[in-house]
């Protein structure tokens, strides 16, 4: 498909659904102009015009096929253009996950929003660099070397008369393909990269002034709701017209399985949804929260599989003293959102816009056009800020019930989410269960490692996510997002000659699965570094002493270093469990092995007569090579931490056999303010090295930093996440659970 | 039909409803187009939808709009602007603290609630304030230092938080 073509004929064939709403609202002052929507600018990745414009104001608008997800990529990746081109952030506008206006750049997922967003973006602005200075040399009679970019002007190095962006290529098109060899500017001469800029989006989010996807508003617009089925996979046998008959103005909507109503006004769906009488087959299942860990381990199975293999791990039998440790589990956890989903469609016999808070709006288009038999170039989708996503939470799910609707009833439908529509029904994160074993050397090494997980193949490699509108009204999906690589970081980062881990693939997955923040590694590194802390003990080493000796990566002897320091870790030997209030304890991740470098230390003390947890201190010292924006970047490691422990500590999706019971925050709890322990983070900042994601790694240590600071408090070893009250009286009385 | 007058951020409006049991928070984002106040839960949970009634902050999912007839009503657009915020807004702004920002409205409004009756809050009492206040990104730090900001306890900067 030629994305020009597609963009321009869209933007005809649908030219009143492209001005019935003002594109993405920028804190920055200018509006996107004008000009950007009749452009026809290319999509392409490989055109410096897929990504910038230049305008005759001399601002200049980035397009952006990753979005910012509430994590500061909105600055972070107008920083990377910004030290660039020479240009302040305050006059660049960002467009972000429009498919009419943005290149694809692959989801906003796997913390890669700076690492492939962020640094294509920077690369097409040094090539528009280079060309903005060429045009300028000929303008100024003056050799490109003697000119440099600063303050939106081309300038001569020694002074004098400069030309403005905006004269040389505004509202024009570079016609330039990305130079990937392009020069960098020198980090030792950054002056935007690096800084703690403030975020363009903070100043309308505190004011109420931020625009969300939940407050589009379209001309005729109808508010939808979905009615769910009353257990998982029934079908829907009739509806009781007459029990909304006092409500006025709503329809019905009805496609097999799926059912909607609409209205014009929003409570008046809202109230006709909880009125709707229908009756459902009913249907049981499901294997239930409780029955899920032995479900894991009985099968049925897909495949087994071997996932690392190094060494020989029959070593195994001949190290000096063997340890086994497990099961770990990892429950079924929801992402939480904090505002239920929600979109807005407008589906038109010959084209429809969505306005979606998707991670992966490119990606979807095809799906959405073939659940709405339209041609992919005349269905856009455009991306708005929703709740916090940490993954594909019901984001996309509502999107396909808005279109749904909105075709059927042939006007714009805002679907609105309930906190029991999200806490049922978003896809979940799939449940973990690890059995480690190792064994340690005459020298006090670990000398063999195995890991044997049990994971559902429905979340490896699935081909797509259904989404349940279209799922329930029979119609073909195409497929879309994977769960992420949830196998990563099971073999532990040390250096140990002798690794397997495998894998057994059961069937099927408890509930519709999804990825979830850092997916999988939060579970594994739980294991692999409870596990670690395990063989340190059995060696009667300090955890810190032990993790150091295998460990040759410098980057990763930094941050454990530091974390020590952060903390005040004291090198010891294992206390006597119960000798100390404060337990301490200790994680190290290399995330996937290849990215970013996180060592966490944790002091927790657990009041042995309730069985709760409460964390005093976490200290994080942090590597993701290049820093761009430091306050950012800790908002986000802040966050990592504060909603890890969340999960570690409260959080499991609860089911019967027929349907997700824990429809609310009280049946779901989340940490909250009065469980905030002191957090203090050290970024280990390299400027010379590729900037790495840091939207995930935090989150991976936090669970076994806490399990290993409550085992040196209390001996107690946790392997089952919550870690509620009941589960560390019943580890306090056995040893473990 | 049946109509409610009330006042909003000092203006008197007037709303007609078939349902006198529509929850305030529905009229305000939608009759009235505030949309600053969010759906979180519908239940009272989360702290989303926080406005200020007669000076205490409500749940405005929780409140129908008949129960409001008469009374004095607050929300976040009411405080400032992103041009001059209320101090306890320009303190949010301060401590860059907000992520996605959906919870921040409640944030904002039980904030200048709490710290209308008191002058010098302690941390623990910051938290205590705040918690039934629900946040999923984990802004709670920065949360806890803008209060303490509005308070005019400006929170050294530094790596260790709150």
């Amino acid at each position: 498909m030629n994305a020009t073509l597609s963009r321009r004929s869209l933007l005809k064939a649908g030219g009143a659904l492209v001005v019935s709403f003002a594109l993405p609202v920028r804190a920055y002052a200018q509006q996107v102009h004008a000009s950007d929507a009749v452009l026809g600018r290319t999509l392409d990745t490989k055109e410096v015009d897929g990504f910038i414009a230049v305008h005759a104001d001399n601002t200049v608008t980035l397009f952006s096929g990753k979005v910012d997800l509430g994590t500061g990529l909105r600055i972070a990746v107008r920083q990377m253009a910004a030290e660039e081109l020479g240009i302040p952030v305050d006059r660049i506008a960002m467009v972000e996950g429009d498919t009419a206006l943005t290149p694809d750049q692959g989801p906003t997922a796997g913390s890669t929003g700076i690492v492939r967003g962020g640094v294509q973006i920077r690369q097409a602005a040094a090539t528009a660099r280079d060309a903005l200075i060429t045009m300028a040399a000929e303008k100024l009679g003056k050799a490109p070397k003697d000119l440099d970019v600063a303050d939106g002007e081309v300038r001569p190095r020694d002074g004098g008369q400069g030309v403005s962006f905006g004269a040389l290529v505004g509202d024009r098109r570079f016609e330039l393909k990305v130079d990937a060899r392009a020069p960098l500017r020198d980090p030792k001469t950054y002056t935007v990269v690096g800084k703690p800029l403030p975020r363009p989006d903070i100043p309308t989010k505190a004011t109420g002034r931020h625009r969300y996807v939940h407050d589009v508003t379209l001309p005729g617009m109808l508010h939808g709701r979905v009615i769910r089925p009353a257990s998982v996979g029934a079908k829907l046998l009739d509806v009781d017209k007459g029990s909304i008959a006092q409500i006025p103005g709503v329809q019905i909507v009805r496609i097999q399985d799926f059912l909607g109503v609409v209205a014009p006004v929003e409570w008046d769906a809202e109230r006709a949804a909880r009125a709707l009488k229908a009756r459902w087959s009913e249907s049981a299942t499901l294997v239930g929260n409780q029955g899920v860990r032995e479900w894991m381990t009985a099968g049925p199975f897909e495949s087994d599989a071997v996932l690392v293999r190094k060494g020989d791990a029959s070593a195994m039998a001949s190290g000096v003293l063997q340890v086994k440790s497990g099961p770990f589990y990892w429950p079924v956890q929801t992402h939480g959102s904090m505002g239920p989903s929600c979109a807005v469609a407008d589906v038109r016999a010959d084209g429809a816009t969505i306005w979606t808070a998707s991670q992966a709006t490119h990606k979807f288009q095809p799906a959405f056009a073939k659940i709405l038999g339209l041609p992919e170039e005349h269905v856009r989708l455009i991306y708005l800020d929703g709740a916090g996503c940490y993954g594909m939470n019901g984001h996309d799910d509502a999107a396909a019930d808005a279109a749904l609707l909105s075709k059927s009833v042939g006007k714009p439908v805002r679907v609105q989410w309930s906190r029991a529509d999200e806490h049922g029904w978003d896809p979940k994160g799939p449940p973990q269960l690890l059995s480690l074993s190792g064994a340690l050397g005459a020298d006090g090494r670990i000398a063999a490692w195995r890991t044997e997980m049990w994971l559902p193949k429905a979340t490896a490699r699935l081909p797509h996510v259904p989404l349940l509108g279209p799922e329930a009204a029979g119609i073909a999906q195409t497929p879309g997002l994977s769960t992420g690589l949830i196998t990563q970081n099971g073999d532990p980062p040390y250096q140990v000659p002798n690794v397997e881990v495998t894998v057994h693939w059961l069937k099927d997955a408890p509930l519709r699965p999804s990825n979830i923040r850092a997916p999988g590694k939060i579970a594994n590194i739980f294991a692999v570094e409870s596990f670690t802390d395990e063989l340190a003990h059995a060696a009667r080493r300090d955890p810190l002493e032990f993790r150091l000796a295998q460990l040759n990566d410098p980057r990763g002897i930094e941050v454990l270093k530091r974390a020590a320091v952060l903390i005040g870790w004291q090198v010891r030997p294992p206390a006597a469990p119960g000798t100390s209030r404060l337990g301490r304890g200790l994680a190290y991740v290399h995330y996937k092995h290849n990215e970013t470098y996180v060592a966490m230390a944790m002091e927790a003390e657990v009041d042995r007569g309730s069985g709760a947890i409460r964390v005093h201190r976490v200290a994080c010292a942090h590597d993701c090579g290049l820093v761009i924006n430091p306050d950012s970047l800790r908002a986000q490691v802040e966050g990592n931490i504060l909603q890890t422990l969340s999960r570690a500590i409260y959080e499991e999706v609860i089911f019967d056999r027929a349907r997700v019971t824990s429809l609310d925050w009280a049946s779901y709890p989340i940490l909250t303010f009065p469980d905030v322990p002191e957090i203090t983070i050290d970024l280990v900042d390299r400027p010379t090295e590729p900037p790495l994601g840091a939207g995930e790694a935090a989150a991976t240590p936090v669970a076994a930093a806490l399990a290993n600071a409550i085992f040196d408090a209390t001996g107690a070893r946790l392997r089952t996440v919550p870690f509620t009250p009941d589960r560390v009286k019943q580890a306090l009385a056995k040893g473990s659970a | 039909m049946a109509s409610y007058s009330f006042h909003v951020n000092g203006s008197a409006r007037t709303v007609e409803t078939s349902d006198p049991d529509q929850p305030l928070l529905y009229v305000l984002r939608n009759a009235l187009g505030l949309t600053g106040a969010k759906f979180g839960c519908g239940l009272g949970q989360c702290g989303a939808c926080t406005v200020i009634v007669d000076g205490t902050a409500v749940r405005s999912c929780q409140m129908s709009v008949a129960a409001v007839a008469g009374r004095r009503v607050t929300t976040i657009e009411g405080l400032g602007s992103p041009e001059r915020p209320h101090p306890v807004q320009a303190a949010f702004i301060a401590e860059q603290a907000a992520q996605c920002g959906y919870c921040t409205n409640g944030m904002v409004m039980a904030s200048v609630a709490f710290l209308a009756g008191k002058t010098a809050p302690t941390l623990d009492e910051a938290k205590a304030a705040l918690a039934d206040n629900l946040c999923r990104c984990g802004s709670h730090p920065r949360v806890l230092r803008a209060v303490l900001r509005a308070a005019g306890k400006v929170p050294a900067a530094g790596r260790t938080t709150p």
